[in-house]
């Protein structure tokens, strides 16, 4: 209970004309697509576990319809579940009645969309103070307000500027900075950089990452990007058909990949940026080399041990020796699993 | 072959529609004038009473137009017309036609013409503009709404002036409502579309940092809605022109008095001159509200 923030219970969702009626059917198992043939509804989701502690990015990837955007919008109701529970701060979202739903959206959760969702006729500095003046706050201390997190996310000298006249990663800078000024703690981002090139996505992660370092909010990150996941997440769950499939930190996730549609999933990520070298640490005394801190990612160590001639490392934490790596180690767990590459010469 | 048809008895059905019976149906037309007569004697007061406002507002407006020193009323539209357009030339081509209508003796028809369509726009905006939020509101109210509208916009004129002119007479409200019937429907349909086309991304963006409906109604829709509301507007004001002529001939003083005069006479010249003269109104209407509305978009232009 401590620092969970938002607990996700047995959530259920069906679309369709009458989906109570197949909320059995559903918990007893139907295939979704064996409820889309024979009673025209849609599983959206499908037993939905998830317990987001507090100040942690957690990030929930799937594919184009795996229920991760309506997941999402079942943290602030914008979306009814068909059952189950949403608890946050030890507070049932589902017994809400409208105004504390309003509240709750106003004060506890802000969202960034991926379309950015900007108000096209209100100026920056307007649209980042939207959150604000809904609660009723005057505009003069809105706008001061807004100023410090335009400034944060890098936008000042476009305050008086019109969303349409600023580029994608701009706009989405706006969205940051609209959900940040509402001091919520917990930031909902759908797909919030989806819409943007490669360099300027991994702009805006930095930005994402260096403001929670400050600012310590809970997040829910969702993303079709595996790679995004892997550089943002705390933790990743991985959604399909509208079930968890597998939940962990980026290191479980790479070195025991639930089943093969994980395996699939993860076969063209370069593991070495992921995985910390005490992932593959052992024992092996004869092992000589340079000391690395345990949370080094692999691709520094291997920069390290290469440089220094050595054939591996030792493994240190808060300057006490805890075991050592071997070159040939860390180079194993990077390469890619035999069965890809058995594919991949298939048709090469 | 037509003529053995014809000849023989038992094809009359095939030749001659099944049709009621002429006594049926004289008392079927009967019955409901009739009943209609009845209801106009039983609540006609009551509903010219209701309009009594509208009168009272008409005659007050009227009575501004035509009591008002003509300069003052040249210097109030040429600013009107200036800051709805913010353009020189179209205030001074409009200072310039109001000076050739005046000119051409018809001053006082223009500001009556003038107070009859500014009063039917201002009904017509604060009972369609409602209407037009609560289409879009629900789809039930749409489907109920649309073939109302569709009547209203096809039904020859003639055919709803008998029951106002019944039920209210001949005179300036039973003109008002004809001219509102026929001009409303474009205000209620473009504040439905324009209002159902606002992105619904940013409604939804609107939803999730708790805005109530009115914050979502006054702070994104009607505003993002503005350009469709205001091509409206505009409709709704050039409808309303065209139906001064009609209107007249229940009372309604304007512009379209002489032209009625010329119709009967045949004379010419009376009935161009003041044909154009609504013809110049509808433009500088057009133009200017025209202009205004493409104002209210300036934050789709991009850097300059």
């Amino acid at each position: 209970m401590s620092d969970t923030k938002v607990a996700i219970k047995d959530l259920y969702k069906i679309f369709g004309s009458n989906p109570s009626s197949m909320i059995d059917k559903v918990k007893n198992g139907i295939s979704k697509s064996d409820l889309l043939e024979n009673y025209g509804h849609v599983l959206g989701l499908d037993n939905v576990n998830i317990e987001v502690k507090k100040s942690q990015l957690q990030v929930i990837m799937g594919l184009s319809g795996s229920g991760k955007s309506t997941l999402i919008r079942h943290i602030n109701r914008l979306i009814e579940p068909t059952s189950g529970s949403i608890v946050v701060d030890g507070e049932d979202i589902l017994s809400m009645n409208q105004t504390e739903l309003r509240n709750f959206r106003r004060s506890k959760a802000s969202m960034v969309f991926q379309k950015f969702g900007l108000l096209p006729h209100r100026k920056i500095v307007e649209n980042v103070s939207y959150g604000l003046t809904i609660q009723g706050i005057n505009k003069k201390e809105a706008y001061e307000r807004s100023n410090q997190w335009i400034e944060s996310v890098g936008l000042n000298g476009f305050e008086n500027h019109y969303p349409a006249q600023l580029s994608g990663g701009m706009q989405q800078r706006v969205g940051l900075a609209r959900a940040l000024a509402t001091d919520a703690d917990i930031l909902l981002m759908d797909e919030a950089f989806s819409a943007l090139d490669p360099l300027i996505r991994s702009d805006m992660q930095d930005v994402l990452l260096s403001l929670q370092e400050k600012l310590h909010k809970t997040i829910i990150f969702i993303t079709h990007d595996l790679d995004e996941a892997l550089k943002l997440g705390d933790n990743i769950a991985i959604l399909r058909d509208g079930a968890v499939i597998q939940s962990g930190t980026a290191e479980d996730i790479i070195l025991h990949p639930a089943d093969d549609y994980v395996t699939d999933f993860i076969k063209d990520i370069n593991k070495a940026r992921v995985l910390k070298v005490s992932s593959v640490m052992t024992n092996e005394n004869s092992i000589k080399g340079p000391e690395i801190q345990d949370t080094v990612i692999i691709e520094d160590a291997l920069q390290t041990v290469s440089k220094s001639g050595s054939n591996g490392a030792i493994v240190v934490k808060n300057g006490k020796k805890i075991g050592t790596v071997s070159l040939t180690d860390m180079i194993m767990a990077i390469a890619r699993s035999t069965k890809n590459t058995d594919s991949d010469t298939v048709y090469r | 072959m037509a003529h053995f048809f014809i000849r023989e008895k038992k094809l009359s059905f095939f030749v001659e529609f099944p049709k009621m019976g002429r006594a049926d149906l004289r008392d079927f037309k009967k019955g409901i004038d009739e009943s209609f007569k009845d209801f106009t004697r039983e609540y006609g007061e009551a509903i010219e009473h209701f309009f009594d406002p509208l009168l009272y507002f008409l005659v007050w407006l009227e009575k501004l137009f035509l009591n008002t020193p003509w300069p003052i009323i040249m210097v109030v539209i040429a600013v009107l017309v200036y800051f709805g357009s913010r353009s020189l030339k179209l205030t001074i081509g409009a200072v310039l036609a109001f000076l050739v209508i005046g000119y051409l003796d018809m001053w006082e028809d223009t500001m009556a013409t003038l107070a009859i369509i500014s009063v039917a726009t201002i009904v017509c905006i604060s009972v369609g503009i409602p209407i037009g939020i609560l289409m879009a509101r629900s789809n039930r109210a749409q489907t109920l709404i649309t073939p109302i509208l569709d009547v209203m916009q096809t039904i020859p004129s003639f055919v709803y002036l008998i029951p106002v002119v019944m039920l209210l007479g001949i005179g300036k409200v039973p003109g008002l409502l004809a001219v509102c019937i026929y001009a409303i429907p474009p205000i209620v349909r473009l504040t439905n579309l324009g209002i159902r086309l606002v992105d619904k991304d940013v409604m939804e963006a609107s939803e999730a940092f708790g805005a109530s409906y009115s914050q979502k109604l006054l702070g994104v829709q009607i505003p993002l809605a503005l350009p469709n509301i205001f091509a409206g507007v505009n409709q709704t004001i050039m409808m309303a022109l065209s139906m001064v002529v009609i209107a007249s001939m229940i009372g309604v003083k304007g512009l379209g008095v002489p032209v009625l005069r010329a119709i009967s006479n045949q004379y010419l010249a009376l009935g161009v001159m003041n044909g154009l003269a609504i013809v110049v109104l509808a433009i500088l209407f057009d133009r200017v509200s025209q202009k205004f509305g493409k104002r209210l978009q300036a934050h789709t232009e991009s850097m300059k």
